[in-house]
C-alpha cells in the first residue's frame, strides 16, 4: 500500500483547512484517556465561540470530572466549583456580568446526580446562561462508576452484572426535564460519535450561545461523549457502544427551542 | 439622616448595601428571614441584585460566583442553615475569595461552627460577633472590608435579638480605608483569548501559559495568611474588669444580660468584671490572658453545652479557676433565645458560682 | 493530513470517520508506544478526522491544484 507522508507539511502547494487545535486552547496535551469524546466535544465549543465573536467575553465555569483538565488547557477567564454547583455559580457570575457569556461545564455525574437541583433551578429562574452536560454515562475521573444516566444493562463498578432497574433504580434524562421548564429556552442533545453527529451537535452548541446573548432564557446541549475506559470496550468500539447504549436510551436532537427564529 | 426606629435586619440591611453589598441571596430561615426581605426590599434600586434561593446550597454558591466577579457580595442564615454552607465556606477561603455570611442565630450559639467550621481543609473565618445592632451596623461594613482585604470568606456572628428587636439609629457609612483592586484575580471574561485568562481553582495549578503554585504551596500561602490574621485581628471588651476577682465571660446579645448583672453585683460590693470576646476568631488569646490573669473564678456564659469555654481554657493561664456556666437554651418553638436569655438566670448561676469554693465545680 | 506524531494515543477514532475511507492503522509507534495511523491517496480535506481526533493531533490541508485519481468504490456513510 503506497502511503502519503503525513509527518510533515506538503511540499506541494496548499492551504490548510483545519488547524491542529482551537484557538481557544492553550495547549492541546491534556491526560484524557485514547478515544475519550470530551474533547471532541470541547473543540466544537471553543470554535463556536471564535466563531460568535465571544473569546474576549467568556467565562466558564467548570465542574469536578475528567473534563476539568480541559478548563486548565482553555484560555478562557475560568471558575472550577465545588461538584454539581455550576449553574448556581454560573447564576451569581451571569447575574454580576450580564453582557458575558457564562458557559458552564459538567459530567453526568456532576450535574444529574450530585448536581440535579442547581440545574433544575437554574433553568426555572431562567438564568442566561448556557449549560452544557458531557454525558458518558459513568463517573470516570472515580474510575467507572455508576450515575443517574448509567443506562440500563451498563456495566460500571458499581453495578457489575449491568445496571438493573430492580436494584439500581432508572436512568434520568434531564434534558427531558428541562425542556418542561418554562424558563429553558433551548434544550438539546448531541453526540460526537461519528462526523454526522458532531456536525449536528456543532449546530446545536452554536444556537445554545447565540440564545444567550440573545437573552432569551437558559439554554442547555447535552453532548453523549465516548468512554471506553468507563464502558470497558475497546476505543475504536467506543462510537458503536455510545449509539447502542446511551443514543437509544436517550435520542438525540432538538427538545426545546424557540418556534421562530430572528 | 436623623436616628429613626429601625429593626435589626433593616439596619443591617442598610449597612451592607452602604458597604456596597451588590449581590444577596439567601433561603429563608428565621430569624435570618427579615434580612433577605429587606435585602429583596432595597438591592435592586440601589443597582443590586438579591435572589430567593432554592436552598442554602445554592446560596452559598451564587453567592461564590458573584465574589469571583469581583463584586461585594452576601448571603447568610441561621446556623441551622449555615452547616449547609460549610463546604461553600471552606471552598471559598481556598479560593480566596471574599464573601460576608450573616449568621443571624436562633437560641443556641454555635461557636464551634464559626470558629472551626465544618468544610475541609486549612482555613477560618474571621468571625465578629456584635453585642446590639449599633454594633453590627459597624461589623457588617466592617466585614466586607475584612473580606476584601483578606480575600477571605467572613462571619456576622448575629442573632434573634439583633434581628428582631429595634433600636433608634443612625445607619452611617463608615470608611475602613484603602483596598487593593481586584482586577489581578476577579474574572470578568476579558482576559479570554488573550492567552493570558485567569482561573480561579482550589488546586491552583493554573493554565499552560500562567502556571500557578499548585494544591500544596497555595494551601501553605493561604494557612499562613490565616496565621498572620490571628496575629493582627483580635478583638474583644472588657466591662469593669479592671482587678475583679470574678470574671464573666460571654459573646453577642449575652453579654448585655451578663454586663447588667455585673453591674448589679458591683452595686453589692462584689468584685466582678466581663470579657467579651468581638472576634470569635481570631479569638483574643492575647486579651484573655490578661484579663485573667490574678481572677480565682472565670465563668463562661454561653448558651450551649460549652464550645467556647476550649478556647477559653486554652489561652487562661491559670485554666482550674475556669467553669461553665452557661448551657443550652434552645426553647421548644425555637424561635427565642431561650430560658437562660435572662438577667436572672445569668444572676443566679453566677451567685451559686461565688458561693461555692473557688475550686468546686458548678 | 498532517499527524504530530507525539499527540497520538493510537485511538483510532480517524480511520472510520474517514469519509473516502484511506486512513488504516499502521505498525510505527510514536515515544509512548501508540500505534499511529497511515494515509493512502486520495483524502478529500473534508476534515473529518480533524473534527473527531480527542488529541488535537491532526492537521488538514487542500492542495492548490488537486491530484486526479481513479479512485475505488468505498462503502460507507459518506
Amino acid at each position: 500500500m503506497t502511503t502519503v507522508d503525513i509527518h510533515a507539511a506538503p511540499e506541494r502547494a496548499a492551504r490548510r483547512v483545519a488547524g491542529f487545535k482551537p484557538d481557544l486552547l492553550q495547549s492541546s496535551e491534556h491526560d484524557l484517556c485514547p478515544g475519550c469524546g470530551h474533547p471532541i466535544a470541547w473543540r466544537l465549543v471553543l470554535d463556536a465561540l471564535v466563531e460568535l465573536e465571544l473569546s474576549h467575553r467568556t467565562v466558564l465555569i467548570a465542574g469536578h470530572g475528567c473534563y476539568t483538565q480541559m478548563m486548565r488547557i482553555a484560555d478562557l477567564d475560568s471558575l472550577q466549583c465545588l461538584h454539581g454547583r455550576a449553574p448556581a455559580v454560573a447564576t451569581g457570575v451571569k447575574r454580576m456580568l450580564p453582557d458575558t457569556a457564562v458557559v458552564t461545564l459538567q459530567g453526568d455525574g456532576d450535574m444529574v446526580s450530585e448536581g440535579l437541583h442547581e440545574v433544575l433551578h437554574a433553568a426555572a429562574r431562567g438564568e442566561k446562561v448556557t449549560a452544557l452536560l458531557f454525558n458518558n454515562g459513568v463517573f470516570g475521573d472515580t474510575g467507572g462508576h455508576m450515575t443517574a444516566t448509567t443506562v440500563l444493562g451498563q456495566r460500571t463498578k458499581t453495578s457489575l452484572e449491568g445496571r438493573d432497574a430492580a436494584e439500581h433504580g432508572y436512568p434520568i434524562d434531564v434534558a427531558r426535564l428541562l425542556a418542561q421548564i418554562e424558563g429553558a429556552a433551548y434544550v438539546a442533545r448531541g453526540a460526537v460519535n461519528t462526523p454526522g453527529m458532531i456536525a449536528r451537535t456543532k449546530r446545536m452548541i452554536r444556537r445554545a450561545l447565540e440564545l444567550q446573548m440573545a437573552g432569551a432564557g437558559f439554554t442547555f446541549v447535552e453532548v453523549l461523549t465516548m468512554c471506553p475506559t468507563g464502558w470497558f470496550v475497546p476505543t475504536l468500539e467506543g462510537p458503536e457502544y455510545l449509539e447502542d447504549s446511551m443514543m437509544e436510551t436517550f435520542g438525540i436532537g432538538e427538545l426545546k427551542a424557540p418556534s421562530t427564529t430572528d | 439622616m436623623p436616628p429613626r426606629l429601625m429593626q435589626g435586619s433593616d439596619a443591617v440591611a442598610d449597612a451592607a448595601i452602604l458597604a456596597g453589598c451588590r449581590f444577596f441571596t439567601g433561603y429563608p430561615m428565621l430569624p435570618f428571614t427579615e434580612l433577605l426581605e429587606n435585602m429583596a426590599k432595597k438591592l435592586p434600586a440601589a443597582g443590586g441584585v438579591c435572589i430567593n434561593a432554592e436552598s442554602e446550597i445554592e446560596a452559598i454558591n451564587m453567592a461564590l460566583g458573584a465574589a469571583a466577579t469581583g463584586a461585594r457580595a452576601a448571603t447568610g442564615s441561621c446556623g441551622q442553615g449555615v452547616s449547609l454552607m460549610q463546604e461553600g465556606i471552606a471552598e471559598l477561603a481556598l479560593n480566596e475569595l471574599p464573601l460576608v455570611v450573616f449568621n443571624m442565630a436562633r437560641g443556641q450559639q454555635d461557636y464551634f461552627q464559626s470558629t472551626r467550621g465544618g468544610g475541609w481543609g486549612d482555613y477560618r473565618t474571621i468571625t465578629l460577633a456584635p453585642k446590639d445592632i449599633p454594633e453590627a451596623v459597624v461589623h457588617t461594613q466592617q466585614l466586607f472590608y475584612l473580606a476584601d482585604r483578606y480575600r477571605t470568606p467572613v462571619i456576622l456572628y448575629g442573632d434573634y435579638v439583633i434581628a428582631h428587636t429595634s433600636v433608634g439609629i443612625e445607619v452611617e457609612k463608615l470608611d475602613f480605608g484603602p483596598l487593593e483592586p481586584k482586577e489581578s484575580w476577579a474574572l470578568d471574561g476579558t482576559m479570554s483569548g488573550t492567552g493570558h485568562a485567569r482561573q480561579i481553582w482550589t488546586w491552583a495549578r493554573g493554565k499552560p501559559n500562567t502556571p500557578g503554585p499548585g494544591p500544596t504551596q497555595s494551601w501553605e500561602n493561604i494557612a499562613e495568611k490565616y496565621a498572620e490574621i490571628e496575629r493582627t485581628e483580635q478583638r474583644f471588651e472588657t466591662y469593669r474588669a479592671e482587678g475583679a476577682d470574678t470574671l464573666v465571660v460571654s459573646f453577642g446579645t449575652t453579654s448585655i444580660f451578663v454586663d447588667r448583672v455585673v453591674d448589679e453585683l458591683r452595686d453589692e460590693g462584689v468584685s466582678i468584671g466581663s470579657f467579651r470576646p468581638i472576634t470569635l476568631w481570631p479569638f483574643p488569646a492575647l486579651g484573655l490572658a490578661e484579663a485573667t490573669r490574678g481572677c480565682s473564678r472565670v465563668l463562661v456564659y454561653e448558651l450551649n453545652a460549652g464550645q467556647m469555654v476550649d478556647d477559653v481554657r486554652m489561652y487562661a493561664e491559670d485554666r482550674s479557676v475556669i467553669r461553665s456556666i452557661g448551657g443550652v437554651s434552645q426553647d421548644s418553638s425555637g424561635m427565642r433565645q431561650g430560658d437562660l436569655l435572662n438577667a436572672d438566670e445569668v444572676r443566679e448561676r453566677i451567685r451559686r458560682s461565688l458561693a461555692a469554693p473557688a475550686t468546686a465545680k458548678v | 493530513m498532517v499527524l504530530d506524531a507525539e499527540r497520538c494515543k493510537g485511538c483510532g477514532l480517524c480511520i472510520p470517520a474517514c469519509r473516502p475511507n484511506v486512513l488504516a492503522m499502521g505498525a510505527a509507534t510514536n515515544t509512548a508506544g501508540f500505534n499511529l495511523p497511515e494515509l493512502r491517496p486520495g483524502c478529500t480535506g473534508c476534515m473529518a478526522c480533524a473534527e473527531i481526533c480527542p488529541d488535537f493531533a491532526l492537521e488538514v490541508w487542500k492542495f492548490a491544484e488537486p491530484i486526479v485519481m481513479d479512485a475505488p468504490v468505498v462503502q460507507g456513510e459518506c
